[in-house]
């Protein structure tokens, strides 16, 4: 038989390019999630100098904008950028297919497997969406913030988390920033193809350990602050 | 003799596609536990026809679980609450006296209803017929022993291959995806040596298939494992992301035709 | 009516090849100017269908189900012959040839079941080749095991599932196909009648399931691998679906129906509940290579829970009576055994009619993961129904309804009486005889699909010109597709008040009763009494809700009955006229003292086959002479 006879239902001569497809965008989904994940990390990490007092961290923001003669910092915003980009891409467009893929829904759908944070990933989602706007706007920018100083970050985290409102919707976005990771962590080993029975338990808990790490730390801060640790 | 149930069923009743549908309720009475759940619709079913009114209907055909013919959601669960048990061997004693009990068929936009419970599920034919198999005319294939299989890879094989088609994984897939009906398939034939010559163009076009049925995609909830009546695993749509992606890393176009001679 | 059988001459061993050498061709170019309908896709209709289009002919193929996929070849467990001796036990394709021809007790035709044993080989090279991943050793090789009948171990098997994976791969094929554009697939169509045209076929009619629209379709030849008939006992391990309408169809329109009586019952299957049971599930035979069937040696014991039976008081009855082949004794002796244990009231479980298959020595002897890998999802499936986990408590098992070796008349080139239509699987009658042996249907069927039919319709097509083929708007198919519609008319205008199913479960009664495991003259006599008198309340007092031009699961189960209520009928004739015991055809008048079948081959070592004669008219017994030349005809001792 002719290759050409071959394709006649094949990927090939539908045009059905990588990006087009449905496994594509999740590998995209789950690529641009590893780097927001590691960034959600580091960020982390750089952070706990905040318990170091004004000094270190203010000597780690100067060190971050003026790695690679400056360059540095323009370079993981055009990273962070991007990945957002298609992450949100991918994610809204696969979003709209699923829910096409079932326009009647059922009177009494069970739940078996599934958990409330894979259910709530667009949700989730979306909160951070709107949460990443916000915070920029308080610590890095400063619009949203009362008092911004752009030559002092250690003061400018402290006056902010003193703001309840803004410490409370920082917490709520770290929570939902742990179902999201819990869920997308796991989920992205999967979508890349890294499962295997014997290391079945190693992602989970991979998963869970790496949530509970980066949201208790990343939630300790406004409490810090607000019960006068740090000040 | 254990005792005799009696039940009431809401049942989705839908003349054909273009018809809308509603869910009317009929009582089950005398209801032997020993009865399988499409024997008790029959008894229902006979009530109604010498009634004169119409059966309800479903798709059902072996009765012994092996030709993914039948298929309704029971009470939310795609086959019903026992796992790894299709809707034809699900047996009323896992019900209880005075239940209530909905059916629903398949919900899927690539599964349109085509009566009440029944459906239509030749999208899954459409996307074996893309490239869920090995291309071997009858006749050409050498001495079965000799390519020797190792014991493990033809145990995965079958494992994926016990996958019945019968749509439970796309029915409790909350975004309707088929990825553990087509991984199952690409994962039988990608894990034997003689399904290695076509094993990246099948992944690409079984993939290409199911994306034009408009199936969802998989977001890793595990209800289809849960759901699947062979314990087909999760795992296979690992496998075949893995595959996918190598297969669109090293893509390269078909040349037709050329050569001299 | 003649039966030209076309047995090609010379010695047994050459016949095939010499045949296939004789045939006439056609030329590549001119294949795709032949259009084949091939109805069902089984392993026979789906392995036809593929092979065909992969050759180059134009194809369409039909089935009831949604799906290729669902055909119900998929249901059978056990396994698949071949002759390959992987083993070094002392097989060989005359060996396969012998067992077979001796399990169908000397009533099949020696030339195709040669031919069946030859290309049983290269059926196993094929299904490997698709991707059929039949179980292996750590070697990496296959392994096969036992099966009823034989004493070598030449059954190859994918768990309990092997029908599954070789329709599986039948399927893929054909669907391969279909993508190319080789195959027309009409899934969801029942056929209902078949086109003759001055006596050839020439195309069918079928009724769209989903949309009810009756339509014809013309073709060059058409190929009937439809199954068989068993659910003329309404109880039985086939589908709910399963049905005789497109061979008794083709009977009426003049195909010879060969052997009807001669329908196998399965020994071991889960046992009726109640009058609610819709089918019955069959337990593969294989569980017979590590099970033990027992019943209480006396009926006091019955009540009582098996555990509590001590080993002294239990009847091993297969071991005691056929002590070398055990419990692997053929189908149609297991069978009647268990009857007969029940008969004497030593039957176990609430009706009485059981008997226990024990696995307790095995689990002992090999443990139980061993017997769980072999066997675990028969015993899950066993749970499942039962409520009883055979790990613990043994299994209850009782014969049903299962196979029919019987079918339309076929000749060496699987062709029926009418040019141009052809018989395959489990459709015809032609390899089994009178009874069939475990995991040759399989065989059967594949060997019919991929390696006979490929060959002998190139052989009928090659003497039709190429485009000749008439056209749908033929006088004589808008009278057939009359017909049809006329039959579905007269469905609907009964208007009475029972269902189809109570007319199927009344059929079953009686067939079940005076012609299932042991048949006499007066029972026979007395089911061809009382089988038209159901006949006939059907036509008066049926009752179809609903039109034609919709999803109608009434009127295709009505149709179908409507069917069985006639063939049921010659079924029984041709047990009437069958005045001999041989394989799964018993006729109590003829056994030895010890219960044993007494053949008579003086009388009866042909082949019934019934040709119509119209509605009210009995039909007619002619006969084809066996001749056994390669073996000689011996007495079946499995003592």
């Amino acid at each position: 038989m002719s290759v050409a006879e071959q394709s006649i239902a094949g990927a090939e001569a539908r045009g059905h390019g990588f990006l087009a497809s449905s496994v594509g965008r999740k590998i995209v989904m789950a690529a641009s999630g590893i780097v927001l994940f590691g960034f959600v990390t580091v960020h982390m990490i750089g952070n706990t100098q905040a318990y170091m007092g004004a000094e270190a961290f203010n000597g780690y923001a100067k060190f971050l904008h003026s790695m690679l003669h400056g360059g540095g910092i323009w370079i993981f915003r055009a990273v962070l950028l991007l990945a957002t980009g298609l992450h949100v891409w991918s994610a809204t467009t696969l979003t709209l297919d699923n829910l096409a893929a079932r326009p009647v829904g059922y009177r009494a759908q069970q739940n078996v497997a599934s958990t409330w944070a894979s259910r709530t990933m667009r949700w989730s989602g979306v909160i951070l969406a709107a949460f990443i706007v916000f915070h920029l706007m308080h610590l890095t920018t400063g619009q949203a913030h009362p008092a911004f100083d752009h030559a002092n970050p250690y003061a400018n985290f402290v006056s902010g988390f003193k703001v309840p409102a803004a410490a409370a919707f920082y917490i709520v976005a770290q929570l939902c920033l742990g179902l999201h990771m819990w869920h997308g962590v796991w989920s992205f080993t999967q979508t890349l193809g890294l499962s295997h029975p014997r290391y079945e338990s190693l992602r989970r808990n991979f998963a869970t350990g790496l949530t509970l790490l980066v949201v208790g730390v990343n939630i300790s801060y406004p409490v810090a602050v607000i019960t006068g640790f740090i000040h | 003799m254990s005792k005799h149930l009696n039940l009431t069923l809401h049942v989705w009743r839908q003349k054909n596609t273009n018809c809308d549908g509603k869910f009317v309720e009929y009582p089950a009475e005398n209801v032997s536990p020993d009865m399988s759940f499409l024997e008790m619709l029959d008894v229902v079913n006979e009530g109604l026809i010498r009634k004169g009114e119409d059966p309800i209907t479903f798709d059902h055909d072996c009765r012994e679980g092996i030709c993914g013919t039948c298929s309704m959601v029971i009470n939310g669960r795609p086959h019903g609450p026992k796992e790894r048990t299709t809707t034809c061997q699900l047996h009323m004693r896992s019900f209880q006296d005075g239940e209530s009990i909905t059916l629903e068929p398949w919900r899927a936009e690539a599964f349109p209803v085509l009566r009440d419970l029944m459906v239509d599920r030749t999208a899954f034919d459409r996307i074996i017929a893309a490239g869920g198999f090995i291309s071997v005319p009858t006749g050409s294939p050498q001495d079965a022993n000799a390519l020797p299989i190792p014991k493990v890879n033809a145990e995965l094989a079958m494992d994926a291959a016990a996958c019945i088609g019968c749509g439970a994984c796309v029915a409790a897939c909350p975004n309707a995806s088929a990825m553990l009906f087509v991984s199952a398939k690409i994962n039988h034939l990608g894990q034997l040596p003689q399904g290695q010559p076509e094993r990246y163009s099948r992944v690409r076009d079984m993939i290409a298939q199911m994306d034009a049925e408009e199936f969802g995609t998989c977001t890793n909830h595990g209800e289809c494992e849960i759901a699947c009546p062979k314990g087909i695993k999760m795992e296979n749509i690992a496998r075949m992301n893995r595959d996918f992606l190598k297969a669109s890393i090293t893509y390269r176009p078909a040349v037709v035709g050329g050569g001299a001679g | 009516m003649e039966l030209k059988s076309q047995i090609p001459d010379g010695p047994i061993e050459k016949k095939w090849d010499k045949h296939k050498f004789d045939l006439k061709l056609v030329n590549p170019a001119n294949k795709r100017k032949y259009k084949v309908i091939v109805v069902g896709s089984g392993l026979a209709g789906g392995a036809a269908a593929a092979s065909l289009a992969e050759l180059g002919y134009e194809v369409e193929c039909y089935c009831y189900q949604d799906s290729p996929r669902r055909a119900h070849s998929i249901a059978a467990q056990g396994g698949i012959n071949g002759a390959k001796n992987y083993h070094g036990d002392g097989d060989s394709v005359r060996r396969l040839f012998y067992d077979t021809v001796k399990g169908g007790d000397f009533r099949a035709r020696e030339a195709n079941v040669h031919r069946l044993a030859e290309v049983s080989n290269n059926i196993i090279d094929q299904c490997v080749g698709q991707g059929v991943p039949f179980a292996r050793e750590y070697g990496g090789l296959l392994d096969n095991r036992s099966f009823g009948g034989a004493q070598v171990s030449r059954t190859f098997y994918a768990r309990g599932q092997t029908g599954q994976q070789l329709l599986l791969g039948a399927y893929q094929a054909l669907e391969r196909q279909i993508g190319l554009g080789a195959v027309k697939m009409f899934s969801r169509h029942e056929m209902l009648e078949v086109i003759v045209v001055d006596g050839v076929a020439k195309g069918i009619v079928t009724r769209n399931m989903v949309t009810g629209k009756i339509e014809s379709h013309v073709a060059d030849a058409v190929c009937l691998a439809t199954g068989g008939y068993g659910n003329v006992f309404y109880l039985s391990t086939n589908a709910k679906g399963c049905n005789g309408t497109a061979i008794w169809r083709a009977y009426k329109k003049g195909a010879a129906f060969a052997n009807p009586c001669f329908t196998q019952i399965h020994p071991t299957c889960i046992p009726v509940t109640g009058d609610h049971q819709s089918k019955l599930t069959l337990m593969s035979e294989s569980l017979r290579n590590d099970g033990r069937i027992w019943v209480p040696k006396r009926k006091e014991d019955c009540g009582k829970p098996a555990s509590q039976i001590p080993e002294d008081d239990r009847d091993y009855y297969l071991e005691r009576k056929y002590p070398s082949f055990g419990n692997l004794a053929p189908r149609d002796i297991s069978s009647r055994a268990a009857k007969q244990a029940c008969d004497e009231g030593r039957g176990i479980g609430a009706t009485g009619r059981g008997v226990y298959l024990d696995f307790d020595d095995s689990i002992k002897r090999l443990g139980q993961p061993k017997i769980e890998e072999r066997y675990g999802n028969l015993f899950e499936m066993y749970e499942r129904i039962t409520d009883e986990n055979p790990y613990k408590t043994p299994m209850r098992i009782y014969p049903a309804s299962h196979y029919t070796m019987g079918g339309l008349w076929v000749d060496y080139n699987l062709q029926s009486t009418i040019p141009g239509l052809f018989v395959l699987g489990e459709a015809n009658f032609s390899d089994h005889g009178a009874n069939r042996l475990g995991a040759s249907a399989l065989m059967q069927g594949l060997a019919d699909g991929y390696f006979v039919i490929p060959y002998t319709i190139g052989g009928y097509l090659a003497g039709i010109k190429p485009g000749s083929r008439i056209k749908l708007d033929d006088p004589a198919v808008k009278a057939t597709e009359q017909t049809v519609t006329d039959q579905i008319g007269r469905l609907f205008a009964i208007k009475g008040k029972q269902t189809p199913d109570h007319f199927h479960r009344e059929l079953g009664k009686v067939m079940w009763e005076y012609s299932g495991m042991g048949r006499n003259e007066a029972g026979l006599k007395k089911a061809l009494e009382l089988i038209p008198q159901i006949r006939e309340e059907f036509w008066n007092n049926l009752c179809i809700p609903g039109t034609g031009e919709e999803v109608n699961q009434s009127l295709e189960m009505a149709g179908r009955v409507a069917d069985f209520l006639e063939l049921g009928e010659l079924l029984c004739l041709d047990a009437l006229n069958r005045r001999e015991s041989c394989g799964a055809h018993f006729r109590e008048e003829w056994q030895t003292g010890e219960g044993e079948a007494m053949r008579d081959d003086e009388s009866f070592c042909h082949v019934a086959a019934w040709e119509y004669q119209g509605e009210g008219n009995a039909p007619v017994r002619h006969t084809e002479q066996l001749a056994f030349e390669s073996l000689h005809l011996a007495t079946r001792n499995y003592k």
